[in-house]
């Protein structure tokens, strides 16, 4: 391809004319982009939104906007899942709708999409909110780390959406295995824009989680030790351990793949020494460790959940702790499972094959404490808890099928057929979506005042399930029948029915989006009815309710004292939830910066002038990130305080609410 | 200095001052955190390194190739540049910034010295034909010193903005935390090249 | 309320007891002798091949350790003398993961090779 010194490969061609499909989608995006700046234009927002949002370095506006952006990516990445399941649906003996190599996009991009920029910003979204406010802190230990963060995923994200409308995604998978990726079988710009992107945002998660392990080993409320924080600090824990343990083995496989595509070096071709195997093998010493960051904070939540719509205390507490800690170090045992057929000797595969059999007891030690946390609960059954009842169940299919796969000699008759599709979308739907979605009504409230519309929320609950089962059940048939994953299209009459059937259950699943966005207006709408100011509205058993719902920007005008698991539900149970001085200390807060959305835009510029090849504006963005640290590194004033006046005033309105509610229940 | 006063790995702060150990126990545990990061990938190119050795494709090997000789001196001089850098830090104890200014720019000389050994030898191996394009094994080679080699150049970079700070606000918390942190960075450089060492040179003259 | 850029030098000109300064420096000289030492003993090992094959490796390994815990003891303060510090539970589970890692993907990779080239 030419390259040109000012705009590199870029050319007029890049944009989507090849197929009215692709070029509806990047239509789709770019309306829908205007539509936006559009509406916020119009409202005159800009102002607003920069002030309070985009320069924020308050953990819980972060972790919102975390959120937000994961459900924008959750949209995105469900689009690939329907056309997908729709193009199977029909393209017995036919092309289908979709181009093979359009077919390739979309579900490299799904899988890309759903991991990286919808499970790991819905993650840690929920942990950034949650997690100071569990441990009766103030803030993270790095505020400003923690926005960096934020906007490095939201670049790599943009990164993504970029590919849509301008070039063409990676068609490699989500894994994106060479040599299929190497320079000589994939010229476009698809795989570097998937190198880019994950670059990107794995630098901003090792920030983020570098964030998370300081706050939790060092920013706990006076009093507070490690094994009586709640059971989601310690996942959330764990799950930031793996991060910086295991993206550097992400950064290693993508950039050499990187140098090998653009230096044209030697790690991964077939000539010039290069070994392919290697590949996979660092991939998934990140990559199985990636499951864990998912699922752990999953669990962590189901683990909070479960023991307030049970009104009982966690079941087994410490052995949760130790199970955790136990997957953890486990998940890095484990990773040759995923390329079992490479042709390794009958001892490795032996070894790799126990471990995962091994890394599913703790995993089972878990189920069963949250079932016998159930047991003799006096159980409330709002959405949150049925999320969580579930994935139980659902979760513990998808185990099964997970330990016939660590079964080697099994392994080479079912490695790349649509049961282990099956079988991982069984693990991460309801170990991972569930769960976000269960964290995501549960502390809604929280976060916003009101609850979730409970009703629409029963709806989304029932669609997503039935969808689930649908849509999954017959990929573990598909897959005993020997059908492939990947295939655009394929000549088995006899397959057509079951992916019928998983195109029906993924419009299933579509409605139970729909009945959640639907849910999400009509609670704004009547939230009048849902209000609780007071900050406890599940009877809650850790310190985030113990403050108001939203919290202020300082969580706590007074750091708790705490002595036992459970604080919030100790002082409850002792008649004392909250107590109030009568004089409060000012606090000091760090100050807005715009060195987050610089970042992210410095980072956005960089990766798309690399994909580019655009050196200049790449050289610009390098220049721009190192000049901007050190420019930080002189700056004086980095916090503000709030007057203890100021703090008063809003103390004294959270007590009103608080004696109003009391007076309500009594 | 006995043990119990030290409360952080590689923290020489002052003892009469406490403010200064809560005010780095934060910091420096988070940066800890992200050199064992930077630990794990640096093992796993050395992992690369080791299963790319032997595929040369056709192209010159390591035995071929190396110059312990220079190896040797380089080694010397990031041990040198070591060892300059912790006389900083005795210094920085001391709150005696002319010398502490001084050891930071030897630091930063020997520093600047080992990229330029370094630059020296690929610009050597490059002339007698071994590039990184040659085989797996240049390739592994070129990239596992040249992100260490970019790493000595970040330590570098950071002096001289750590010597602009002291000169501009003095020896304040911050700066004193920050010259820290940058010397624990540069120790675990020079970590990572006696691997390099180790894994790269001696075994291609030892075999 | 103290910010981070209170600059406390001033007027604080604290001038400590110099027998601790020169226990710390010799400290560190004592490092770099240390170092150094094991230095040349590995590239003299590896040069002169005073023995070889699988004994002088593991002797050039040996000596990458010795000199590893060398400069954590002297150049970083680290040691296992301390109790209860996360730092060091954080660098020995480090160590653990490197060990899994790289000795994992070794194996496997030997393997692999043994079988598809050999």
């Amino acid at each position: 391809m030419n390259s040109s010194m000012l705009f590199g490969k870029l050319t007029f061609d890049a944009l989507p004319f090849y197929s009215p499909i692709a070029a509806g989608g990047a239509a789709v995006i770019v309306l829908g982009g205007a539509g936006v700046v559009g509406l916020i234009t119009w409202l005159r927002a800009w102002p607003y939104l920069w002030r309070e949002w985009f320069t924020t370095t308050d953990h819980k506006k972060i972790g919102m906007m975390y959120v937000i952006l994961a459900l924008v990516m959750l949209l995105r990445g469900f689009v690939d899942a329907l056309m997908m399941r729709a193009q199977q649906a029909i393209a017995m003996n036919a092309e289908g709708y979709l181009t093979p190599d359009h077919f390739q996009q979309v579900f490299s991009s799904h899988g890309t999409i759903m991991i990286f920029f919808m499970g790991m910003p819905f993650l840690f979204g929920i942990m950034n909110y949650i997690v100071p406010l569990q441990l009766g802190a103030r803030d993270v230990a790095f505020p400003l780390l923690n926005a960096i963060g934020l906007w490095l995923t939201a670049a790599g994200a943009a990164l993504v959406m970029a590919s849509l409308v301008i070039g063409v995604f990676s068609t490699g998978g989500w894994t994106g295995y060479p040599p299929y990726t190497e320079l000589s079988y994939s010229p476009t710009v698809g795989v570097d824009y998937w190198i880019m992107a994950l670059l990107v945002s794995g630098i901003g998660t090792t920030l983020s989680a570098i964030n998370f392990i300081v706050t939790i080993y060092k920013m706990r409320a006076p009093g507070m030790k490690l094994m009586q924080m709640p059971l989601f600090c310690w996942t959330a824990l764990c799950s930031s351990l793996l991060v910086i343990f295991a993206i550097p083995g992400l950064t290693v496989a993508g950039g050499l793949l990187a140098l090998d595509r653009y230096l044209g070096m030697h790690f991964f071709t077939n000539d010039g020494g290069g070994n392919v195997m290697n590949y996979a093998n660092i991939f998934w010493i990140f990559g199985h460790p990636e499951v864990y960051i998912l699922i752990l904070p999953a669990f962590g939540i189901f683990s909070t959940v479960i023991p307030t719509f049970s009104q009982k205390k966690l079941f087994g507490y410490n052995v949760l702790v130790y199970a955790t800690m136990c997957i953890a170090v486990l998940s890095f045992t484990v990773w040759l499972h995923h390329f079992f057929t490479m042709g390794a000797d009958a001892n490795v595969n032996a070894f790799f094959g126990i471990m995962t059999m091994v890394i599913a007891v703790p995993t089972g030690v878990k189920v069963y404490d949250w079932i016998l946390t159930m047991y003799r609960g006096r159980l409330r059954f709002d959405t949150p808890m049925l999320w969580s009842i579930a994935f139980i169940v659902t979760f513990v299919i998808g185990g099964m099928t997970g330990v016939i796969l660590s079964i080697p000699p099994l392994d080479y008759v079912f490695h790349n057929t649509l049961f282990l599709i099956a079988h991982f979308h069984n693990m991460l739907v309801p170990g991972m979506l569930f769960g976000l979605f269960a964290g995501y009504a549960y502390w809604f409230p929280k976060a916003t005042g009101f609850r979730l519309d409970e009703r629409w929320g029963r709806r989304a609950f029932v669609f997503w399930v039935v969808g689930f089962y649908l849509a999954f059940m017959p990929l573990y048939v598909l897959g005993f029948m020997g059908a492939a994953r990947r295939m655009a299209y394929y000549d088995q009459p006899e397959w057509q029915i079951y992916f019928v059937v998983a195109a029906v259950g993924a419009f299933s699943v579509l409605l139970g989006i729909g009945c959640q966005v639907i849910q999400l207006v009509v609670s704004i709408r009547n939230r009048k009815g849902t209000m609780d100011l007071a900050g406890d509205p599940w009877g809650g058993q850790t310190l985030e309710w113990s403050t108001s719902s939203p919290p202020p920007e300082y969580n706590f005008a007074v750091l708790p004292q705490v002595s036992e698991l459970d604080a919030f539900q100790v002082a409850k149970e002792a008649g004392r939830p909250y107590v109030w001085p009568t004089h409060y200390e000012p606090i000091e807060v760090p100050r807005n910066t715009a060195l987050g959305p610089i970042f992210g835009g410095l980072a956005f510029v960089l990766g798309f002038a690399v994909v580019w090849h655009i050196w200049w504006l790449a050289a610009f963005g390098i220049a721009g990130v190192i000049a901007t640290i050190i420019a930080r590194s002189f700056a004086a004033e980095t916090t503000r305080i709030i007057s203890s006046e100021e703090i008063m005033a809003t103390e004294l309105r959270w007590h009103a609410d608080v004696r109003a509610k009391q007076e309500a229940n009594s | 200095m006995t043990t119990e006063m030290r409360h952080h790995p590689g923290i020489n702060l002052s003892h009469s001052r406490p403010e200064d150990e809560r005010h780095a126990e934060v910091t420096v545990f988070g940066f800890w955190t992200f050199l064992m990061n930077d630990a794990i990938l640096f093992a796993l190119l050395f992992a690369t390194y080791a299963t790319m050795v032997n595929r040369t494709a056709g192209g010159p090997t390591g035995a071929e190739l190396f110059d312990i000789g220079n190896a040797f001196v380089e080694t010397l001089v990031l041990l040198l540049s070591s060892f300059s850098f912790g006389m900083g830090a005795v210094a920085l104890k001391e709150g005696r910034e002319h010398p502490l200014k001084l050891w930071l720019g030897v630091t930063l000389v020997l520093g600047l010295g080992f990229i330029g050994l370094e630059l020296r030898e690929f610009a050597g191996l490059i002339g007698q034909g071994a590039t990184a394009q040659t085989s797996g094994f240049l390739s592994s080679f070129y990239v596992l010193l040249s992100i260490h080699g970019l790493h000595v150049l970040v330590g570098c970079i950071w002096i001289v903005v750590m010597l602009a700070q002291v000169s501009t606000f003095g020896l304040s918390r911050q700066v004193r935390s920050r010259i820290l942190r940058l010397g624990l960075f540069w120790h675990f450089l020079d970590l990572v090249w006696i691997v390099i060492f180790t894994t790269v040179y001696l075994p291609a003259v030892a075999s | 309320m103290s910010g981070p850029w209170e600059g406390e030098h001033q007027g604080h000109a604290i001038t400590q007891p110099s027998s601790d300064a020169k226990a710390e420096a010799r400290s560190y000289l004592w490092g770099l002798g240390l170092a150094a030492l094991l230095t040349a003993l590995a590239f003299g090992l590896a040069v002169f091949k005073i023995f070889s094959g699988p004994a002088l490796f593991a002797a050039i390994g040996v000596l990458a350790l010795a000199q590893i815990a060398a400069q954590f003891r002297f150049f970083l303060h680290i040691d296992l003398s301390r109790q209860k510090r996360e730092d060091l539970q954080l660098i020995l589970f480090t160590g653990l993961l490197i060990l899994i890692m790289v000795g994992g993907s070794l194996w496997i990779m030997a393997s692999l090779d043994q079988r598809m080239m050999g």
